[in-house]
């Protein structure tokens, strides 16, 4: 995966780069949002991540610029803004994502292979699979190996969500704002109690686990090791 | 303070200005009034004068007309014997005086059918003292000419006195009034001066400082009083700014010396072990711990500070209660507790969607962690949560009802505060912020949190209304 990173911080924008280099992808650095924008202008990059703020031109106003001139390359927002009102101004904006400063790296990570897989052209579709376990996003239906299983509409999904980013990790917060729409941290354990007892729908009663948790990010569904 | 700088003081002072201003006023008002009063006096004396005058022209003239042109010089002889009131000439058509105590026709009457107001000599003593007089000429025919006058002197003399006592008034209540506007602002000023005393003092660093107030119930004790509520409110706020920042010290400095102490464990431990890693992800957590306390704080204050226009949208209140509550429904539940949910109407609510949800998880993550205790005891039936949604006309309540330990009365208020947390849940994890983020999202809705007693238990109730602000 390509991924420019427009930032002004050089050490945040180092630390970027060297992490997604680790995480096997490659990062190209901007320091200002005109330089930001004739790079993301040549259209090689899966994902954009850029600041708010930015010498020169600024993030928000580049994304429209960069929307307008017709490249739709999906676009994460960092910001040390925060309030529901800057997240709505950035989506407005064009960008696909927000992120509030200071954040977890693994939170930034699965957003960004959340937005390139998004980029790739998604033919409506309308099962999801993984191994045995098959959603159908028609008849809203789930089956493990041809077995039905009953789910509430929220687990229901809950699972659609996870399966839609197979062998990806989506965190706590993305399951929070993208499941149920909310835009808050929970203090307490919600999302866990939630996945574990969709877990012990699909899982429990069969050998291999699909729905892992991945440690200090989130959770995954995948055929094999987490 | 010397005489003239005060007296200069006092003459700059708006009280003193007020008196001037109204002094002026009132004094051209009187002048004008005493003017007409004088003219006015005047004009009715001089009337009963000439009234005077024409019947007396009456009788004489029936004395003339009888043809005794002797009995009418006798006549005018008696009438005109000195310290009679009445001033008479009687000559002939070639001019020559017959009888009176006038020694000429007066030049102004002369000619004149009405007669007039004349000065005159009067004969007896030094002729350059002239007096005052008022004439008519009374036709007795025959060539013969007759001035009937009175002496006005007197008259003149008394409207001039009159004219000088009123000027005198005048004066009087010019300097009166001075002195009024004068003494006026010296209280004024005084009043003034114990305030600025008291504001001086306070821009000294003497916050507890007040205003004192003197029971006159006037202006400047509704000033005095709405400095001192002013005063009260600004002393409550710096107060509670000062309370927070020595919370924001305290709970700070906890997790930060944590963390400081998470990582430098983690540097004994040999490079890539299990116990490095541990200790890092563990340093990890307690630095976003950091983050979200930080995040809480930032929010409570843009909150504080900020519009709800921009981001208010028309919502169901209903749905989001019920919503937030199935969130939490399975966090509850795992933990031996029940969730109920009483929402009957679905009333729409002009706001903020996503901080009423948070509000609304703070209030119930709030009744999930102090409800522990009970459900820990082992009695089901104390490990009840409440939600309730309640469509009063203008307004909604929201209540989330726990049984667990409850808030001391008074204690309600302050737990409303930022990083306050009592006592016995300082042990708890926790930011200290969720309710004063709850108070927070109220207020800039324009509505209100208040605490309960629920017997056991507590309750607290967020009020907020339909329309946004109502701005």
């Amino acid at each position: 995966m390509h991924v420019l990173v427009v930032e002004d911080d050089r050490e945040t924008a180092n630390f970027l780069q060297k992490a997604l280099k680790e995480s096997g992808h490659a990062a190209d650095l901007a320091e200002d949002g005109e330089t930001g924008q004739s790079l993301a202008e040549q259209g090689v990059y899966d994902v954009l991540i850029v600041d708010r703020m930015l010498p020169r031109l600024d993030g928000l106003t580049m994304i429209r610029e960069l929307r307008g001139k017709g490249v739709r390359t999906p676009v994460l927002i960092l910001s040390a803004l925060g309030e529901v009102d800057d997240r709505v101004k950035g989506l407005r904006a064009g960008g696909d994502d927000y992120l509030t400063k200071p954040y977890a790296y693994s939170e930034l990570l699965a957003r960004v292979e959340a937005l390139a897989r998004r980029a790739v052209p998604e033919e409506q579709e309308t099962r999801y699979v993984v191994d045995g376990l098959v959603l159908d996003r028609l008849s809203h239906r789930v089956t493990r190996d041809g077995e039905p299983i009953q789910l509430q509409p929220r687990e229901y999904r809950l699972l659609e969500y996870l399966m839609k980013h197979a062998g990806q990790v989506v965190t706590r917060t993305m399951l929070l704002e993208h499941v149920w729409d909310y835009h808050f941290d929970p203090q307490t354990n919600v999302i866990d109690v939630h996945v574990s007892r969709l877990r012990a729908k699909i899982d429990k009663n069969f050998e291999k686990p699909l729905l892992h948790t991945v440690r200090g990010a989130g959770y995954t569904i995948r055929d094999g090791p987490a | 303070m010397a005489l003239p700088d005060r007296l200069s003081r006092a003459v700059s002072t708006t009280a003193f200005r007020v008196a001037a201003v109204t002094v002026t006023v009132y004094l051209l008002c009187a002048g004008v009034v005493v003017g007409m009063l004088l003219w006015q006096t005047n004009r009715i004396l001089t009337s009963q004068v000439l009234g005077t005058l024409r019947s007396e022209a009456e009788l004489l003239k029936v004395e003339a007309q009888s043809g005794d042109r002797a009995a009418l010089v006798r006549a005018i002889e008696t009438r005109s014997r000195p310290g009679g009131p009445g001033l008479y000439y009687l000559g002939d058509a070639s001019g020559t005086k017959l009888a009176g105590n006038l020694s000429r026709i007066p030049p102004e009457i002369a000619g004149s059918a009405a007669g007039g107001v004349f000065r005159y000599a009067p004969d007896v003593a030094n002729s350059s003292s002239e007096q005052l007089g008022v004439a008519i000429p009374v036709d007795v025919g025959g060539g013969t000419v007759l001035i009937v006058g009175r002496d006005v002197e007197e008259q003149r003399r008394f409207a001039g006195e009159m004219g000088t006592v009123y000027f005198l008034g005048l004066g009087f209540l010019t300097l009166g009034g001075l002195l009024a506007g004068f003494l006026v602002s010296r209280v004024a000023l005084k009043r003034i001066e114990t305030i600025n005393v008291a504001a001086r003092s306070i821009m000294d660093g003497d916050m507890s400082r007040r205003i004192a107030i003197t029971g006159a119930g006037d202006e400047f004790d509704t000033l005095a009083g709405n400095l001192n509520a002013m005063l009260e409110r600004i002393e409550a706020l710096m107060s509670g700014l000062r309370e927070v920042s020595d919370n924001i010290a305290h709970d700070l400095k906890t997790p930060l010396s944590r963390l400081r102490n998470s990582a430098e464990a983690a540097l004994r431990d040999a490079r890539g072990s299990e116990a490095y890693r541990e200790g890092l992800e563990h340093t990890i957590e307690e630095a976003d711990e950091l983050i979200k306390t930080f995040n809480g704080l930032l929010l409570i204050a843009r909150l504080e500070a900020g519009a709800l226009e921009k981001s208010a949208e028309r919502f169901d209140v209903g749905r989001v209660v019920r919503d937030v509550a199935e969130l939490y429904e399975p966090v509850a539940e795992e933990r031996g507790m029940t969730l109920i949910v009483e929402v009957g109407e679905d009333p729409q609510l002009t706001g903020n969607r996503q901080l009423v949800v948070q509000a609304v998880a703070n209030l119930i993550e709030n009744a999930i962690k102090y409800s522990k205790t009970a459900a820990a005891a082992g009695a089901a039936a104390d490990a009840t949560i409440t939600i309730g949604l309640r469509d009063m006309d203008k307004v909604v309540e929201i209540a989330v009802t726990d049984r667990g330990p409850g808030v001391a009365p008074e204690d309600r208020e302050r737990v409303l505060k930022r990083f306050v947390r009592l006592e016995k849940s300082r042990t708890e994890p926790g930011t200290g912020l969720g309710l004063s983020l709850v108070q927070a999202v109220a207020r800039l809705h324009g509505g209100s949190v208040r605490l309960e007693d629920n017997r056991p238990g507590l309750r607290v109730v967020v009020t907020l209304p339909k329309r946004g602000d109502d701005r």
